[in-house]
């Protein structure tokens, strides 16, 4: 299996659950290096324990996979995958940028979102994809996550949301700003109607994704050591020309300073994800 | 109106300009100056209190540059705090209670980028002003009279009606951020200015804003009697209607640029 086909889209696959074969260790076997624990994993064994070195360190997900790690196998229906963002400012080179990152990452746009359930609990379900243009929020994220607010506020259905983001794609100018304004007011209503919205913030959450639905969510997980915060740290640096504190930013930090719940790791999210969800559905 | 868009940017940004405070002095009576957000502390970049607008009570919050460099320096150049956000949030459900319409005169190049404002939730700050201002049940008008930087700007624009002064700019990012990660180049800002569509003008046209408000006398008299006119017209309008809250939805609703395809 090569480097390349293991992070390709599988597509084909967002229905199936963790049917991810465990691929024979043979002397071929492609190896990933930890950046953490320096060491090589076979790709097989980080592939079954969901992209988790046995050091802790967490690589990165795609959407898809995501979706076949949390939701129960073949629960996952997905709504809204024909939404995609036009070009309204004609930002040069975005549209063809646009069409390379599809054709690379095999998503239309930036998050999938439809229903599922998690330990057999119905729900919303939104996964953001950081290998499209790194998660930003254009208009189509915008509306498909507003699109599933409002879905799951006339269903009665909890809402549970993976964020990965660098924040609104400014290829959309203002209507991207605008889309924070625009997911709020969903998540509001979501909100006021007595239902549930619990957001995991992984690798990394930023700029207007986590100035918006990101930090709205009535409980607010993060992965172990991801980057959640709002500005660039490379902007905080440059602006207040001071260095930055150790594991300034991390989800640990962010933990300390009373702005999420608390940090799971990847493999005890279903686990979590199932308890709170039953919590809130009568235990 | 004139300029290239890297010329209103300059414009929007001149020291010269008046800023909230001025605004405030001179379109409203009786000012009482309201501080802190109960929290933590009190942020000299955003201003708020209760005023009368035409013997009405009204509550104004504004963003303040200053115009000296000692004011300007005191005001962080007009780059809110979380706390600044939250003493914002806090007065707005104070003019909620009482009934009083909302008025926000906004003018930032963005929401302060530091160690502290990261520490205190400065994501969560503007995440939960959104928010709550989608739902606040007292009329909202916001006036971009300066620069509109981005979330920290969205912050106070929660609003039925979103005016922008004609050299005003509102953006996403700043034209010398977008040059610097499109072409790892700040130097071609006024490229990136022009690609941003950040004029009063594109505002407009993407259906972003409601009304443009000319600069002509700006800082003398007339002008602050113009927009005291719209605003106490605007105010007695919204303040009829029954469904604030239900237009103010599908004014945000509505906004996007997305096709459905197969």
């Amino acid at each position: 299996m090569a480097l390349i086909n293991f992070f390709k889209p599988r597509n084909q696959l967002e229905e199936g659950g963790r049917t991810a074969a465990p691929v024979q260790r043979d002397q071929g076997e492609p190896e990933k290096n930890c950046p953490n624990c320096r060491k090589d994993i076979p790709l097989s064994r980080l592939w079954a324990n969901d992209l988790v070195c046995p050091c802790g360190h967490h690589f990165r997900m795609r959407a898809r996979q995501r979706i076949r790690m949390v939701a129960d196998q073949g629960s996952f229906h997905e709504l809204y995958s024909d939404v995609r963002s036009g070009n309204p400012l004609g930002f040069p080179g975005y549209r063809d940028k646009v069409e390379t990152v599809r054709a690379a990452s095999g998503e239309r746009e930036a998050v999938v979102c439809g229903t599922a359930k998690i330990g057999e609990q119905n729900c919303c379900l939104f996964v953001m994809e950081s290998y499209f243009m790194m998660g930003s929020m254009g208009s189509a994220v915008g509306e498909k996550i507003t699109s599933l607010f409002e879905y799951a506020t006339e269903h009665r259905l909890p809402v549970i949301g993976f964020t990965v983001s660098g924040g609104a794609r400014m290829q959309e100018g203002l209507l991207s700003l605008m889309q924070m304004a625009k997911t709020s007011a969903a998540v509001k209503h979501h909100s006021d109607a007595g239902l549930f919205y619990l957001a995991v913030l992984t690798d990394p959450t930023t700029g207007g994704v986590t100035a918006s639905f990101a930090m709205e969510a009535d409980i607010i997980l993060a992965e172990p050591e991801a980057t959640v915060g709002f500005a660039g740290a490379r902007v905080i640096e440059q602006t207040t020309r001071r260095s930055l504190p150790g594991g300034f930013q991390k989800s640990e930090f962010v933990l300390e300073h009373g702005f999420v719940d608390d940090v799971v790791a990847r493999t005890q999210q279903k686990k979590r994800l199932t308890e709170l969800l039953k919590l809130h559905n009568g235990g | 109106m004139s300029g290239a868009p890297y010329e209103r940017v300059k414009l929007a940004r001149d020291n010269s300009r008046p800023t909230g405070l001025d605004y405030i002095r001179n379109i409203f009576q009786g000012f009482i100056e309201l501080h802190g957000d109960r929290r933590y502390a009190d942020d000299p970049a955003i201003v708020g209190g209760i005023a009368k607008l035409n013997g009405s009570p009204v509550t104004v919050v504004a963003m303040e540059k200053g115009h000296t460099a000692r004011e300007r320096a005191y005001r962080n150049f007009g780059a809110p705090h979380p706390e600044g956000y939250r003493k914002a949030l806090r007065l707005m459900k104070q003019a909620e209670k009482f009934g009083r319409p909302v008025i926000c005169f906004i003018d930032t190049s963005g929401a302060y980028c530091g160690v502290g404002a990261e520490e205190r939730g400065q994501g969560q700050a503007i995440a939960e002003n959104l928010m709550e201002l989608s739902t606040l049940c007292v009329p909202v008008v916001s006036i971009l009279i300066g620069e509109g930087g981005s979330g920290g700007a969205l912050a106070l624009a929660v609003a039925d009606r979103v005016w922008m002064l004609q050299n005003a700019v509102y953006s996403v990012i700043s034209p010398e951020g977008c040059a610097s990660i499109l072409w790892k180049d700040a130097g071609k800002a006024e490229e990136a200015a022009a690609c941003l569509k950040l004029t009063a003008e594109d505002a407009k046209s993407l259906g972003i804003i409601e009304r443009i408000l000319s600069e002509k006398e700006i800082g003398k008299r007339e002008f602050y009697e113009r927009i005291r006119t719209l605003l106490s017209r605007e105010l007695s309008e919204l303040s009829n209607d029954l469904d604030l809250i239900g237009k103010r939805y599908a004014r945000f609703r509505r906004i996007g640029a997305c096709t459905a395809e197969g």
